[in-house]
């Protein structure tokens, strides 16, 4: 068995770190050079917009009905029931919506992204794309990252919608409140920060997901099994990055608007 | 001004297809290839030999600036392939074709997809892109396959649908990574017969990778005949003006480059294992 020295694990580290942050770059820097793959993002984004739309609807709905039901023996205990509603959609708009919509992209996307991107590189097709004169930076992951990141922006705006329906139904259902007490407080409670803060999750996170799936994809090595690895460290990685950018990113707004 | 100094002077790299000058590359410490050196003259056929993991493939892939040499100059038509960034990279490889060994066709898209993907990719009218992938399809023999997926086709029709792609913008330099390898001797000498057309109707200039001597010693003793479109021997006197040359690697240097009754004169035992 070879010896591997810590060094030589840095050494390797830092060069994936310095290889995704070229690629994230390049599929930044990519939008203002030409040709721009128009039809290809828009291909993508149906896929992973309009795919996505059946899970997260789902997810979003009995994450707000269950956050009505799990909380509302609490808010009872100090006989304030009737700010379900505020609970509901505030963690909703600010946190579990973005983070859920993220989970759930990143299992469904950023898997798809590292084993389709993954299965072309071992078959040689990206290396028969840039023979061909198409650089596969642009023609795959520009397309993937700008549909992602401006899709999950919408996703998650349905998944809070979805989520408030479902705590609203519940409200309605089981703890006896009336609509009107629900939905009142539900959007009077809500600031300007927080619907701030709950917009500019998805995009980073959209970029994180896809960035993190085309990378493995890109840098698949060992045929079938080898894109296997790839597709699952593609959706253990891009959810880790998701939750921890999800702190930094709430750290950084509280300090903005406190 | 396309010239480059090399250990013997100026050389003129506009007037040769592809030339090679002292490369060498290494694969985590391993040297793969140790100073390779060699030209292909415009027009002209080489075949490359050697066992597996010579570093065959790995010149056709240093050819197209699709990896970079440690050290070393490579000239594709007179440009210098390892100082172009990848940006002008991708118009040179408009101008090289290349048939990989596992033909690499984009399986989710269809064969005329495939073919067309450069055309399309130029953004050119679709009547022209249709005309063109016909004659491409027509000229491997494999017009019918057109709405066919490569997962449909045989290994033998892939690696002829890789051949279509690769000369569909009737490029100079055509590369061929065993487009022979795991291939029943009949198919493959369907294949050689198409590499054989291909030299002789567009004059096109080759890098011939193969584990199969007589596929070399096939298009060295053969042409192609444009009334029977078939391949047929060509007598001694004509024999001189063939341009089919081998080379071949061992321990990534190049122990070998000339012409085929050289190779079989020359009187290295490698060289004659290898050949016998």
């Amino acid at each position: 068995m070879e010896f591997t020295t810590p060094a030589d694990v840095l050494k390797r580290n830092l060069l994936a770190v310095q290889d995704y942050s070229l690629l994230s770059l390049r599929s930044v820097t990519n939008l203002f050079r030409r040709p721009l793959y128009v039809a290809d993002m828009i291909y993508q984004a149906d896929l992973i917009g309009v795919g996505s739309l059946p899970i997260v609807v789902l997810a979003g709905t009995f994450m707000g009905a269950v956050l009505a039901l799990d909380y509302s023996p609490t808010l009872q205990q100090f006989g304030a029931l009737s700010l379900t509603g505020q609970l509901v959609s505030i963690s909703l708009v600010r946190e579990i919506g973005p983070v859920l919509t993220g989970l759930m992209v990143a299992g469904r996307n950023a898997s798809g992204m590292a084993s389709e991107l993954g299965s072309m590189q071992v078959t040689e097709q990206i290396d028969a794309m840039r023979a061909l004169g198409t650089d596969p930076y642009k023609k795959l992951v520009t397309p993937r990252v700008v549909s992602t990141t401006c899709m999950l922006f919408f996703l998650t705006i349905i998944a809070d919608l979805v989520g408030l329906i479902g705590g609203w139904l519940m409200s309605i259902l089981t703890l006896g409140l009336d609509t009107f007490q629900y939905c009142n407080i539900a959007y009077q409670s809500l600031k300007f920060s927080d619907v701030f803060t709950g917009l500019v999750k998805p995009v980073l996170f959209g970029f994180i997901i896809s960035t993190i799936g085309c990378y493995y994809g890109l840098n698949t090595r060992g045929g079938t099994q080898g894109v296997g690895r790839s597709t699952t460290q593609a959706v253990v990685v891009a959810s880790v990055f998701i939750i921890a950018a999800d702190f930094f990113v709430a750290k950084l707004l509280l300090f903005f608007f406190g | 001004m396309h010239m480059s100094t090399s250990g013997n002077g100026l050389t003129n790299t506009i007037h040769k297809a592809i030339i090679f000058q002292d490369v060498a590359i290494a694969f985590e410490d391993q040297p793969l290839l140790d100073g390779v050196s060699f030209e292909l003259k415009r027009g002209e056929t080489k075949a490359l030999l050697g066992v597996a993991g010579s570093g065959k493939s790995t010149i056709l892939k240093l050819c197209l600036g699709l990896i970079k040499p440690d050290s070393g100059k490579i000239y594709v038509l007179g440009h210098d392939v390892t100082a172009m960034d990848e940006e002008e990279l991708f118009n040179l490889r408009n101008m090289v074709g290349i048939v990989f060994q596992e033909s690499a066709l984009f399986d989710s898209l269809t064969v005329r997809e495939n073919v067309a993907f450069r055309l399309m990719e130029e953004k050119i009218p679709e009547e022209e892109i249709e005309a063109r992938v016909r004659e491409a399809l027509r000229f491997v023999e494999l017009e019918h396959t057109l709405n066919m997926y490569p997962a449909e086709l045989s290994g033998g029709m892939k690696r002829r649908v890789g051949i279509a792609r690769a000369i569909i913008t009737r490029p100079e330099i055509l590369l061929y990574d065993s487009p022979t390898g795991g291939l029943d001797p009949i198919t493959s000498t369907t294949i050689i017969e198409l590499i054989l057309k291909q030299r002789d109707v567009y004059k096109t200039s080759a890098l011939l990778v193969s584990h199969r001597l007589q596929d070399g010693f096939t298009l060295a003793t053969h042409s192609y005949d444009p009334e029977t479109q078939h391949m047929k021997p060509i007598d001694g006197a004509a024999l001189r003006d063939v341009l089919t040359t081998f080379l071949v690697l061992k321990d990534g240097k190049v122990i070998f480059d000339g012409t085929g009754p050289e190779l079989v004169a020359v009187k290295d035992t490698y060289i004659h294992q290898y050949i016998s």
